[in-house]
């Protein structure tokens, strides 16, 4: 369905990503892996059309994405839940959502999406008429997956969207990305929550430094000593090469 | 007295009208747009010249001189402000002033050659009449300039809090990364609100061709008294320019009272600067907003 190849990313002179190369199939839980800094987010914004690679291909059911604008990707159905949720604090909930469902294809079924996305988020609801700034930190997080959901994504990006939140939301927020799975929706995931995201992950890749240095099947990473000692906390870190 | 407030607010309410297109373009696109008072003064001469060689009324000729303005607004989006647009931080604010003082001058030498350099006023047959409300004179001109100012304000309002597109306008002021992550097409929420802003000049223009006076020179003192109400509103408030022009209006007035007429562009000026220093994100603005 997607698929990166060896795809450079540069902030200025400084390079953020060299020769990543990374697939997605129809109906997966994808994770992305990676310490601070490591690129996670500099590659979710490459793919959604946000930053210009240097070199490399992204291709969607075939298609060049890379060449294309932010707005159009929407249209094909790539959304992106941003890091750091950004949401239009100054607006209502319903703003947001609506807000959404911009793309001509999603204004078309908005109040039908708009309905389902309220039952998935029953909190939000009752909120429809409050400013996004008034939320929780997890009813942010909610509001920013159901208005990215209001898109009709066919493959929905998530960019640390336990980030900042308490273990009871984080395990809520898991369990509803699950949901959307088996809606039908593909899903590529960035944590740092890396078991919980593991245990998820159909497939996983490990990021650091620019560079993918790993990847596996989600089990078979959970299970790797080398990403139990770096991701989940089983050792002290110490230096170590992954393949 | 009571009739110098009721003439600040006359003035005021054009004030407001040319600052709320300014903060448009400022607040949506952060584009500072020094021509802006140009295209006002655009727009002056159309309805002085449609009423000159056609008779037809200035607040008739509006149906002509918006949709005008609105073309301009979009045709300098698409030649100038779009590459502008597209910059970031400071380097984006630093060409939008270097780029719209150019065609400063550029629209200024054009109006010469179109104009000449005379001063021109649509002198409409009513002129001089109006009603008498206790004592208060009340011009027609000036209260239609009103009246038409207030429901200009009003649709402006209703379209960016209730239609799609006047959402889409909002919610790229507030993060057009976000904004294009929603789907909605950034550098047509530009195109777009480029071309209210200049339409909103034409709207001003027109008020001023009424009830004072056009010429090529007069765009710049436009500009600096919509960007002093634009920061007196606090620079993330669109709507809120305009009650900030009628209070500068007012403002100006009172002090011709109490001080003297000759410093009533000085008022506008100092509190500019008090502004700036006690209340930088401005009457109506958020913290974040400055
Ligand atoms: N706007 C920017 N300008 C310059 N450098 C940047 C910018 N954004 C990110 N970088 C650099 O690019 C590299 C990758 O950053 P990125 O944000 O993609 O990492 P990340 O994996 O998402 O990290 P985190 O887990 O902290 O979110 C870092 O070295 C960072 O300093
Ligand atoms: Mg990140």
């Amino acid at each position: 369905m997607l698929h990166i190849e060896k795809v450079a990313a540069a902030y200025g002179d400084v390079q953020a990503l060299w020769d990543v190369s990374l697939d997605v199939q129809v109906n997966e839980i994808v994770v992305l892996i990676g310490p601070n800094g490591a690129g996670k987010t500099t590659l979710m914004r490459t793919i959604a059309g946000l930053h210009r690679p240097r070199s490399g291909r992204i291709l969607f059911e075939g298609t060049a994405l890379h060449t294309v604008a932010a707005h159009q990707i929407v249209e094909r159905g790539i959304i992106l839940v941003p890091e750091g949720r950004r949401l239009f604090e100054g607006m209502t909930v319903l703003e947001n959502l609506q807000l959404g469902a911009y793309t001509r294809r999603a204004k078309q079924q908005r109040d039908k999406t708009l309905r389902h996305v309220l039952d998935i988020f029953p909190l939000l609801a009752e909120r429809r008429h409050d400013r996004a700034s008034s939320l929780s930190g997890g009813q942010q997080q909610m509001l920013a997956i159901g208005r990215a959901l209001m898109g009709l994504p066919r493959l929905l990006m998530l960019d640390e969207p336990s980030l900042g939140l308490a273990p009871l939301i984080v395990r809520h927020i898991f369990e509803i990305v699950k949901s959307i799975k088996e809606e039908g929706v593909t899903v590529l995931l960035v944590e740092q929550n890396a078991r919980r995201a593991l245990e998820l992950a159909h497939r996983a890749y490990i990021l650091e430094q620019g560079r993918i240095v790993g990847t596996g099947s989600g089990s078979d990473l959970l299970h790797n000593d080398e990403v139990r000692e770096a991701y989940l906390g089983y050792a002290p870190v110490t230096a170590r090469t992954l393949t | 007295m009571a009739q110098n407030i009721v003439y600040g607010l006359f003035v005021g309410g054009i004030y407001g009208i040319a600052a709320v297109g300014l903060a448009l373009a400022f607040g949506v696109m952060n584009v500072l747009n020094i021509a802006h008072g140009e295209l006002l003064m655009f727009g002056g001469y159309i309805s002085f010249w449609l009423f000159s060689l056609l008779g037809i009324d200035p607040f008739v000729s509006l149906i002509i001189c918006i949709p005008a303005l609105f073309l301009i607004g979009l045709l300098l989006d698409r030649l100038v402000y779009r590459h502008v647009a597209r910059l970031r931080g400071e380097a984006k604010i630093k060409n939008s002033l270097l780029i719209s003082f150019g065609l400063v001058l550029i629209l200024q030498n054009v109006a010469i050659r179109l104009f000449t350099a005379d001063e021109r006023t649509t002198q409409v047959s009513y002129i001089g009449q109006g009603i008498n409300l206790f004592g208060i004179a009340l011009p027609y001109t000036r209260l239609m300039g009103l009246v038409i100012a207030l429901v200009t304000i009003l649709a402006l309002h209703l379209f960016l809090q209730r239609t799609d597109s006047g959402k889409a306008i909002r919610a790229t002021a507030e993060d057009w990364e976000a904004a294009e992550l929603s789907g909605i097409n950034v550098p047509r929420v530009y195109m777009l609100t480029f071309a209210l802003g200049a339409a909103l000049a034409g709207i001003a223009g027109t008020l001023v061709s009424v009830t004072s006076s056009v010429a090529p020179s007069i765009g710049l003192d436009w500009t600096l008294k919509a960007l002093i109400v634009v920061v007196l509103a606090g620079t993330g408030s669109i709507i809120g320019a305009f009650p900030a022009g009628l209070l500068l209006g007012l403002v100006e007035a009172l002090s011709s009272i109490f001080i003297s007429a000759s410093y009533r562009e000085v008022v506008g000026l100092v509190i500019f600067l008090l502004v700036l220093l006690i209340r930088p994100q401005g009457l109506f603005g958020s913290r974040e907003a400055a």
